[in-house]
């Protein structure tokens, strides 16, 4: 336990020393920024234009959660699939290239706590973006009125996407001592697991659904409308723990090569 | 202490090490002594449980290197070739870390800074990020990081390359010190260095022990250089004819 709390806080102190934190930070800001700014002037838009049909008998109102804030988190998604492989991609390739490898694995510490270690590093980081970028929901509901439970809901749904984008871009890591290879690689898996059931449109049957369920995409949804899914839940915590078994895996093996 | 028993490491079809045997005991200071390449860093790796031996056995304070490897890893310190910082702590810092993952029980992670600090001789640039280090101060940085924990066996590969004159005397006296009450297995290819500082030898050419003595009886008729020069040409000799037959 107290090595992987070392582990963990030696993560942090190279994110928060180094500028890498920062710049991922600011950068998801700004573009969570820009989109949210989009949304909800295209929101206020429509908001006008439905009024002026309510006025001659007719139109819904549009909805300020649906337009904007689910909006909102299906880009963070979109985002996230380019942003978290540049955090991951340093996660182990860089011990592997700076020879810290040997060090961390000829100490009295198992894989398995310097996987745990590195991830809970990657996790706070992931939720402290994740709440700078809560900001812009907040102001909805401080000058707006919106429907506060899917705001959270949704919240989590995209913390825990990221958890596991996260877990499987430092699977990816801990194959490569190459920052790069480790980083497209990610991205490539990642965006591949975004569009997955893009096929089952077409293909139909058991197959359509196995892809459907695979989907992280397919997955967050019912979380991102306010409905909390055990069975989404258990599908992010899953594919997490999944990416965690796997960097253990590749970690031994590199182990006993 | 340490006993290796015909520890050999295969990659493919090379032979990096084949069938190294030695022994040292409490209070041994070992010379590892070879030309580039004979198979000093891949000895020390399997010793260190960083490589898995292809077969033969290794053990340290009576554990197996393979079998029990937490319990060796607990009692060893390690200093690889490159000393393994990580360029964005300060040394302070990094050996906080070191100490946490070595197991210094939380009270004594303090004292043990300060005495490897001044061990050493790093307590000036305590504060300083390890980027910004020299080459001497790294490794020394290398060399506190591999005692921090006082392990019964230390394992250094080449701590002074890249020292100055004067380190490399201070860090010479650092080891002989270590060596009263501890195992030091010592990589280098510096041969005055083993004269200093080990009261036994171990030479090791093309990945076999060529000769394994004590410093002593070794320099009683010869000097080091020349019975290194020797050993290291003969086996250089049996190999070619080896591979000549072979063709």
């Amino acid at each position: 336990m107290r090595t992987i709390f070392a582990i963990c806080k030696r993560e942090l102190l190279s994110f928060f020393v180094s500028p890498i934190a920062y710049f991922v930070i600011t950068g998801f800001t700004l573009l969570v920024g820009f989109f949210f700014f989009n949304y909800l002037a295209f929101f206020a838009r429509m908001y006008e234009m439905s009024q002026m049909m309510a006025f001659r008998g007719g139109g819904e109102l549009p909805n300020l959660n649906q337009m904007v804030i689910e909006g909102l988190y299906q880009t963070i998604l979109v985002i996230l699939v380019f942003l978290v492989p540049l955090l991951t991609m340093r996660v182990i390739a860089e011990e592997k290239r700076r020879g810290t490898f040997e060090l961390l694995i000829t100490s009295p510490v198992s894989i398995s706590e310097i996987v745990l270690g590195k991830f809970l590093g990657l996790a706070a980081v992931l939720t402290l973006m994740l709440l700078v970028s809560g900001l812009f929901p907040l102001l909805l509901i401080v000058y707006g009125s919106p429907e506060i439970p899917p705001i959270v809901s949704g919240f989590f749904g995209v913390l825990l996407c990221g958890l596991s984008f996260a877990s499987i871009g430092m699977a990816v890591s801990s194959l490569t001592e190459n920052q790069i290879v480790a980083g497209v690689s990610s991205m490539v898996v990642l965006l591949l697991l975004y569009v997955i059931q893009a096929p089952a449109e077409t293909m139909g049957g058991n197959a359509a659904t196995v892809l459907r369920y695979l989907s992280p995409i397919e997955q967050v949804q019912d979380l991102l409308r306010g409905v909390i899914s055990i069975k989404s839940i258990t599908y992010f915590l899953s594919v997490t723990a999944l990416g965690l078994f796997l960097s253990q895996r590749a970690l031994e093996a590199h182990r006993w090569r | 202490m340490i006993e290796v028993s015909e520890l050999s490491k295969t990659y493919g079809d090379y032979s990096a090490v084949s069938n190294v045997s030695f022994s040292a005991i409490k209070g041994d200071v070992v010379g590892f002594l070879g030309p580039n390449g004979a198979g000093k860093t891949t000895t020390i790796r399997m010793l260190a449980t960083y490589l898995p031996p292809s077969s033969g056995r290794a053990s340290i304070a009576g554990f197996d290197v393979v079998e029990q490897a937490d319990e060796v890893r607990r009692r060893i310190g390690y200093l690889p070739e490159n000393p393994p910082l990580y360029p964005e702590m300060t040394v302070r810092e990094y050996l906080k870390f070191i100490a946490e993952i070595k197991g210094v029980p939380r009270m004594h992670i303090q004292s043990r800074i300060a005495e490897v600090l001044e061990q050493c001789f790093i307590t000036e640039v305590r504060n300083k990020l390890c980027q910004h280090l020299s080459r001497g101060y790294r490794q020394r940085v290398g060399l506190a990081q591999a005692i921090i924990h006082d392990p019964e066996v230390i394992i250094l590969d080449e701590p002074t390359s890249g020292l100055d004159p004067k380190q490399i005397i201070d860090i010479r006296k650092l080891i002989r010190s270590l060596g009263e009450s501890h195992t030091v297995l010592l990589s280098t290819h510096i041969l005055p260095e083993v004269s200093m500082v080990c009261n036994k030898v171990v030479i090791i050419s093309n990945g076999r022990v060529v000769i394994e003595s004590a410093l002593g009886d070794l320099t009683k008729e010869k000097d080091l250089e020349q019975i290194f020069i020797e050993s290291v040409s003969k086996e250089d000799e049996v190999a070619s004819d080896g591979s000549s037959q072979a063709a």
